[in-house]
């Protein structure tokens, strides 16, 4: 079968410091990924120098087996949150619009459909109610469903989200994780940068274990072994423990 | 009742009023991307870095617009350069690279030109605009809001998440760069009405009036150019009535509207949120 995404051999530094060494995996379609491991291990710079939003060192990313230079307008990506600017004058529906704009050409402006179609998209994650609100009105995890209405919109074959769980409330968080696990029933592919190891056997088929270089990469069953993370955590393992982390 | 007489009786007056009319209306709609991608001390910077390019233009005996444009893209690359190849902060980047270009820019013009010159480059005197500047002017408005109504789409989409477009494909580089190319058009354009050293009052302070009065780009763009227009018919009335150097005049009208604004818009005005905040100290006591 046709790997979704497979990476050879990835380098990625910031003025010579590794931040990113030698990562070879696979992921296959249908998939629902987490990437995991302690602060600093690279997780958000691994995700963005997979979709070639930061200058690689060496290594190679296939996309379903092309270049990401032709299969762009099948990738949807949530950025983290913090890096948004709340303030910015756009509704609920123009953002989740934003997400039809990949298919809208040159010189063209959404039209009926494609208003539709985002409305379509607030309405599955619940939001429709807000959909003429300032963004800086709703509440973090009213925020993140909103910037997942607008991944849905995109129709992508493979969605990439950065933290999606920071700052957000249970049943938002709920209501995000079933929407991409049923994505990944009709074949799409997630990858989730994701912080948080308790829910992380819960959320997700296969896990990429991270710190700086690969720790691990499997099934949750094979990568959520005690010695494994241990290896990811090192001197925090015991941290993790106090605060009542079971791994 | 005068002014519109002598607008009516003055071909001078007409010109300097159309001008600063696109002036105001090009100023508003790219400020508003300019406030919006927090690039206020940049649009500052490429205004100031249009100099030495007219001053060359003027040596060479080619349109200014030519040699504003690159130097306004030398300086706007060079910041980038220096920011990204150093552990220098793009503010003291942009301090650095376009108080360079302008000490340039006034070295070339006083070795070419008189002073007046360079006052009327600094600081802009719409009221002795020729018919070729207004053209100019009037052709370059005409390009800049071509240009934003058929890239809107870009330039909404790279302004609010410019991680998403460059993941689904746009080339978000390329997109800033064409927005300060934008940007050092329209301080060409403003270079008789409010001059060099004013033209960011003009960028800033009418977006800034109308981001504190709506929740949507499109509007804020309307509402920023109106804001402008209004700004350059008051200020020219100030300076053709009582003397006075029409940039000042301009800038200075733009920054009353601004203040009642920020005192007196329904949701964010400074007066609205007090009263709110009092009234929700009050049911609670």
């Amino acid at each position: 079968m046709q790997s979704a995404i497979s990476i050879s051999d990835l380098h990625v530094s910031y003025h010579g410091n590794e931040a990113v060494k030698g990562i070879n995996l696979a992921i296959e379609p249908g998939k629902l990924v987490g990437i995991i491991g302690p602060n600093g291990a690279g997780k958000s710079t691994f995700l963005k120098a997979m979709l070639d939003l930061i200058p690689r060192d060496k290594g190679d990313v296939k996309i379903l087996g092309q270049s990401i230079k032709v299969v762009r307008k099948k990738i949807a990506y949530v950025p983290q949150r913090s890096v948004i600017d709340w303030d910015f004058p756009i509704t609920v529906l123009d953002t989740v619009l934003l997400g039809t704009y990949p298919h809208i050409k040159l010189f063209h402006r959404p039209a009926k459909q494609e208003k539709d179609w985002a409305y379509q998209c607030l309405e599955r994650v619940g939001m429709q109610h807000f959909s003429k609100r300032q963004i800086g009105e709703l509440s973090g995890g009213q925020q993140q469903r909103v910037f997942l209405a607008r991944a849905l919109a995109q129709e992508a074959e493979l969605f990439f989200l950065d933290e999606p769980f920071v700052g957000v409330d249970v049943s938002s968080e709920e209501t995000i994780i079933k929407l991409l696990k049923e994505q990944c029933r009709t074949g799409k592919t997630v990858v989730v940068v994701h912080h948080d190891l308790s829910k992380a056997n819960d959320y997700f088929n296969e896990l990429v274990l991270l710190n700086k270089e690969l720790i691990s990469f499997g099934t949750v069953d094979e990568v959520f072994q005690p010695d494994v993370i241990a290896r990811a955590y090192h001197g925090q393992f015991a941290f993790m423990k106090e605060i009542g982390v079971s791994i | 009742m005068e002014f519109i007489e002598a607008v009516m009786h003055y071909g001078f007056l007409q010109k300097a009023l159309l001008t600063s009319i696109m002036v105001g209306i090009i100023c508003g709609v790219i400020g508003c991307f300019i406030i919006l991608r927090g690039m206020a001390l940049m649009g500052d910077a490429i205004s100031h870095a249009v100099l030495p390019g007219v001053a060359i233009s003027y040596m060479l005996g080619i349109n200014f617009f030519f040699g504003a444009v690159f130097t306004g893209l030398v300086v706007a690359v060079a910041i980038g350069f220096v920011t990204q190849n150093s552990r220098i902060k793009h503010d003291t980047s942009i301090g650095i690279m376009f108080t360079a270009a302008f000490a340039a820019g006034i070295i070339i013009i006083t070795m070419l030109k008189s002073s007046t010159d360079l006052y009327h480059i600094l600081f802009g005197n719409v009221l002795a605009v020729r018919p070729s500047d207004m053209w100019i002017t009037l052709g370059i408005g005409l390009v800049v809001l071509l240009a934003v109504y058929l890239f809107y789409k870009e330039l909404l989409v790279t302004s609010f998440d410019p991680t998403m477009a460059a993941a689904y494909g746009l080339p978000i580089r390329f997109i800033h760069y064409f927005l300060m190319a934008l940007l050092t058009m329209v301080t060409v354009a403003s270079l008789q009405t409010v001059g060099i050293v004013l033209v960011v009052a003009m960028l800033i302070t009418p977006a800034a009036a109308a981001y504190l009065l709506t929740e949507r780009l499109s509007i804020m763009i309307f509402l920023a150019s109106g804001i402008g227009v209004l700004s350059s018919i008051i200020g020219l009335y100030c300076s053709f009535t009582y003397n006075l150097a029409s940039g000042a005049t301009i800038v200075l009208a733009a920054t009353a509207i601004f203040i009642l604004v920020f005192l007196f818009a329904p949701k964010h005005g400074l007066i609205w949120k007090r009263i709110k905040a009092n009234k929700k100290k009050a049911s609670l006591a």
